[in-house]
């Protein structure tokens, strides 16, 4: 285990590098700047809380645990908050099934609101940096961060992939998880919103298969409004699905190829974050 | 798939406390409206637990069925997935089975 911030050597990787190929030493990310990522471990301590109850055998002891599994997960995501909120960054996790348009709504939003939001962009892929190359041609900054074999980001490859990134006060992350309607909803990166992006060719009943993903968003976009004449999908009956799981879920529909309803989500960012810094 | 880092962060977490002692049994609490497999957490519990002192550990996982209240009648509901309404048409307040906890270990 990584003897700075606690995490296990892994498959991932960011921008190519990989995180913590050798947890013994070395610890290649710099803290050098206002980053409060901290990396301490109470472990004498931890033990000192422990409470020994009833033996259930001779030779063996219960040592209560009452700790939430992710709780590791939800520090992490609590910091990378904190880290934002000093910085005033906005975050925003988006997540989808694969091919829903997520890049492209990035690509578009970037060109679109240049001169007036700062958008800097993870990406989340298992594999390959195509995603990062897509969203720094348009200008912005991007880190990609290669799960390997895993299904999901979580608050510690968001920590290590935002030092890379060097964010700049009061700037916009967007956060493009894995494509995956089931792992990503459990995960807190310790974004300020989640958005889910859905698309008209994914079929209406979406929101009824996928309810955990549903349920955890603010914000559903439903994109590839321009195909809608050649596919079976009700769009209404679709928000009505989503409603059903998240009574609360804001809706927008769209087009990021043809730029139909994009204002709507710009203004929704507008609202959101109001203390935008002009780029 | 999630199930791996679940299981990874079970391991990561009793090892840590367990310190030097071998860990015997480790006891969760998993909600049925939690999104996680039992069976599937186990398996992959068992791969995570190799090598370290909670290799061939018992993984007991104490399943929660889903419960609801609702915030109209009060009515209380039991749920199998995680949304739906009360038969009054109020909404509801899930109450349990959204847990995924480590309740305790036995060590020696």
């Amino acid at each position: 285990m990584c003897t700075t911030c606690g995490c296990g050597s892994n498959e991932t990787t960011i921008d190519g590098a990989k995180v913590h190929v050798d947890g013994s030493s070395a610890h290649d990310h710099s803290h050098s700047d206002a980053h409060t990522h901290e990396h301490s471990h109470a472990h004498g301590d931890e033990h000192g809380r422990l409470h020994h109850h009833g033996t259930a055998s001779a030779h063996s002891r219960t040592v209560s645990l009452e700790e939430d599994i992710l709780a590791k997960n939800k520090l992490l995501a609590e910091r990378n908050r904190g880290w934002f909120a000093g910085r005033d960054v906005f975050a925003l996790n988006l997540m989808s099934s694969p091919g829903a348009g997520k890049t492209s709504i990035l690509e578009r939003t970037i060109r679109d609101l240049q001169g007036e939001i700062t958008i800097d962009v993870l990406e989340g892929d298992q594999a390959t940096t195509s995603d990062a190359e897509r969203i720094r041609a348009t200008g912005a900054h991007a880190v990609q961060i290669n799960t390997g074999t895993g299904c999901h980001l979580d608050a510690h490859m968001v920590a290590h992939g935002v030092e890379r990134l060097d964010l700049k006060q009061g700037t916009m992350l967007m956060i493009e998880n894995v494509g995956n309607l089931v792992c990503p909803a459990l995960f807190d990166l310790g974004e300020h919103v989640r958005v889910i992006v859905m698309s008209v060719t994914e079929g209406d009943d979406k929101p009824l298969k996928y309810p955990h993903m549903y349920r955890s968003g603010q914000l559903l976009l439903i994109n590839k409004l321009d195909l809608l004449p050649y596919v079976r999908f009700d769009v209404a009956r679709c928000i009505s699905n989503a409603r059903q799981i998240n009574p609360e879920l804001e809706v927008l529909t769209l087009s990021a190829e043809k730029g139909d309803g994009m204002r709507d989500w710009y203004d929704w960012l507008r609202t959101r974050y109001p203390r935008r810094r002009v780029a | 798939m999630h199930e791996l880092s679940i299981a990874t962060a079970i391991v990561e977490a009793c090892v840590e406390r367990a310190g030097s002692d071998r860990i015997l049994r480790i006891r969760v609490e998993v909600g049925h409206l939690a999104a996680v497999l039992p069976d599937s957490l186990r398996f992959c519990f068992e791969l995570c637990a190799k090598g370290t002192t909670a290799e061939g550990a018992i993984l007991e996982i104490l399943e929660i069925p889903g419960r609801a209240v609702c915030e109209a009648c009060g009515e209380s509901i039991l749920l199998s997935s995680p949304f739906g309404r009360c038969a009054c048409g109020g909404k509801l307040e899930i109450v349990a089975g959204q847990e995924l906890k480590m309740r305790d270990m036995e060590i020696a």
